[in-house]
């Protein structure tokens, strides 16, 4: 066999073992599901047994599902397009108007990521509590755009830098005025670079559990609660938190997959010319 | 009408000074080039009179106004940049009319004057065409449309030519000349390539360091070089540069010894210079000749064939090399020791500070205009 050949196969083998590891977990949470309670802590764990629907009906009588799904759409979906309303023009005066301590303040946005969150949580629920935003969808809203806007403005940050100064000085020459060049050219220029930016933005929030449980309760909690208040202080319920997990990841799943070729593209934008 | 004026025009980054204090005057409908190695600030030149560089200090004025803080969309230049700039998600009437649009032009109209710009530039079959489905000069051609359309008062180019193959390039320059006879437009047009230059111009400005080194009509910088960068810049292959020695001033020139012994009496003004001076004496190949009685004896190292002429590259016995524009047909070959022949009214002189010293008598053609009827200022 060619050397070459056989490296390939090798890291096919390797490729798809990686990619097996990956996904077992959700697999695995996706059969246990369709388990009795019983069923899913026999051990030796059972790869064939006869499905049930039990569980999925259980958390349906238990919890409002399409209620957190809905807090969980406006708020991930509303915390990005705040991200993204204040750092394409943050990104853009960087990326275009660079200042001695540009590449600091970036560096210094990027590292207050590495902040564990409990360290500021409780300042920040006490904060809450006085302005009355616990279990507020606005309150979480707000949390969670601040969490993504060092990542976002980053991310934009690097997709304007591709955009050739020259187009956006020739619009200057044609007339166009600083919000006209971010709207007529940057923005349609850099489209799939945003794109990408807000769809890792979503899945970031709605994957989100830290804050969503502290700050909220039931008015505002989203999927990530949801699944949480089925792990009871009387014992874990597997089964059924395996279908409420499945249910509330289901969403976010799909619309990863749909949207993976936007998200790769993104995440390699100006890797490979 | 458009005059441009600029008056010791700065241009500093922190304490790092680029543009040194120019001052130029460029006439209404001016065909201007500058010209200069990569470096020389003559991209930073044309990016402050458009507005997109600050000025540091000193005065832009544009028919007689300072725009120095006036925003580039309002001083009635347009731009055509290297890189061609063009809109990729627009199509090339959008491209064309974009700065139509953002005035407020209705679509009418604006559909009407992209229409005779592309006209002019044989664009009309391509305007629903997006650039990348577009070459190169079709590309550059929507470049310069969409300057006309907006009808400026100057025009500035910016190495528009250097992305196109060498055909192309010389038909873009034949269009642009025609176009700046067409639109009756000052035109600021910045190269590196001395042909564009010598080409194209009314008046070349000829920037080293941030500073104008000469401006003047093509060939009086080529007949009259203000000094050894100017003499050495303009011309190709560059002109050739001897050490000399003065023996004699009279009326009818300076008198310098050359390395090999003999003598040459090159018609300058008498002024400034004193016997025993030591000075540079500057010919271009063109005028050098093998000879068989010839002033200057060497050895020939290199010859290189072009067809149309050949040229030689002759050792001198000091070391210098000294380069000859010959006949095509000369036979002369490698290691040939050959003579070679000046002419004196052809030779510059320079002094140690490395200033041309002037010349009897101006050259003819020294003042013509590309332009027919104009004389250059």
């Amino acid at each position: 066999m060619h050397p070459k050949t056989r490296e390939k196969i090798w890291l096919t083998v390797l490729g798809w073992f990686a990619a097996g590891l990956i996904f077992f977990p959700i697999f695995w949470m996706v059969l246990t599901s369709f388990k009795t309670e019983v069923e899913a802590v026999r051990t030796p764990p059972s790869l064939f047994f006869e499905p049930t629907l039990e569980n999925y009906v259980t958390v349906r009588e238990r919890a409002d599902y399409v209620h957190f799904a809905l807090n969980s759409v406006i708020i991930s979906v509303g915390a990005t397009l705040l991200a993204t309303l204040i750092a394409v023009p943050a990104a853009y005066a960087m990326a275009f108007f660079p200042g001695k301590r540009t590449k600091d303040l970036l560096l210094w946005m990027l590292s207050t990521k590495m902040m564990p969150a409990v360290g500021v949580l409780i300042p920040i629920y006490l904060l809450f509590r006085d302005l009355g935003a616990i279990d507020t969808r606005w309150g979480l809203t707000v949390v969670y755009m601040l969490m993504n806007l060092p990542i976002v403005v980053w991310m934009l940050y690097t997709f304007f830098k591709e955009v050739p100064k020259d187009i956006l000085e020739a619009g200057r020459m044609d007339g166009a005025k600083p919000k006209q060049e971010v709207w007529m050219l940057l923005l349609p220029l850099s489209l799939p670079g945003i794109a990408s930016t807000a769809l890792l933005s979503i899945i970031l929030c709605w994957n989100e559990a830290f804050w969503s449980l502290n700050l909220t309760t039931s008015n505002a909690a989203p999927l990530t609660t949801f699944i949480a208040s089925f792990s009871a202080p009387e014992g874990l319920f597997w089964a059924k938190l395996s279908a409420a997990s499945t249910i509330a990841i289901a969403p976010i799943l799909v619309f990863g997959w749909m949207s993976q070729r936007q998200l790769v593209r993104g995440l390699t934008f100006g890797a490979v010319k | 009408m458009a005059t441009l004026n600029l008056k010791d025009l700065r241009k500093s980054y922190g304490d790092v000074e680029i543009i040194k204090g120019v001052d130029l005057a460029i006439e209404d409908r001016e065909f201007c080039v500058f010209v200069g190695p990569s470096g020389c600030g003559k991209s930073t030149l044309l990016r402050m009179i458009a507005g997109l560089e600050e000025i540091t200090s000193g005065d832009l004025m544009i028919d007689g106004q300072r725009v120095n803080d006036v925003p580039p969309s309002d001083r009635g230049l347009a731009m055509v940049f290297q890189s061609y700039a063009l809109y990729p998600h627009m199509t090339v009437e959008d491209n064309m009319g974009f700065s139509l649009r953002l005035a407020g032009v209705s679509k009418e109209e604006r559909r009407a004057k992209v229409g005779d710009a592309a006209r002019v530039l044989h664009l009309d079959k391509l305007l629903d065409r997006k650039p990348k489905e577009l070459s190169g000069g079709q590309r550059q051609r929507v470049a310069i449309g969409r300057a006309i359309v907006r009808k400026p008062r100057v025009f500035l180019f910016d190495e528009p030519l250097s992305n196109l193959d060498a055909a192309l390039r010389v038909q873009m320059r034949i269009e642009l000349a025609r176009l700046h006879d067409e639109l009756k437009a000052t035109m600021i047009y910045v190269t590196h390539d001395q042909v564009e230059a010598m080409t194209m111009a009314d008046k070349i400005v000829v920037l080293q360091g941030g500073i104008v080194e000469q401006a003047g009509s093509p060939l009086e910088l080529y007949h009259h070089p203000r000094n050894l960068f100017v003499a050495g810049f303009i011309g190709s292959p560059k002109m050739n540069f001897l050490p000399v020695t003065v023996s004699a001033v009279d009326g009818t020139g300076a008198t310098v010894r050359l390395a090999g012994g003999s003598s040459i009496t090159v018609p300058v003004q008498p002024g400034r210079l004193r016997a025993g001076d030591a000075v540079m004496l500057g010919v271009r190949p063109e005028h050098l000749r093998p000879a068989e009685q010839g002033e200057i004896a060497g050895e020939v190292m290199v010859v290189e064939r072009l067809g149309g002429e050949t040229f030689l590259y002759v050792q001198l016995g000091a070391g210098e090399m000294l380069v000859i524009q010959a006949d095509g047909e000369i036979p002369t070959q490698v290691h040939e020791k050959i003579m070679v022949k000046l002419d004196p009214a052809t030779c510059h002189l320079f002094d140690s500070a490395g200033l041309a010293v002037e010349r009897a008598q101006r050259h003819p053609l020294a003042d013509i205009h590309r332009t027919a009827g104009r004389k250059a200022s």
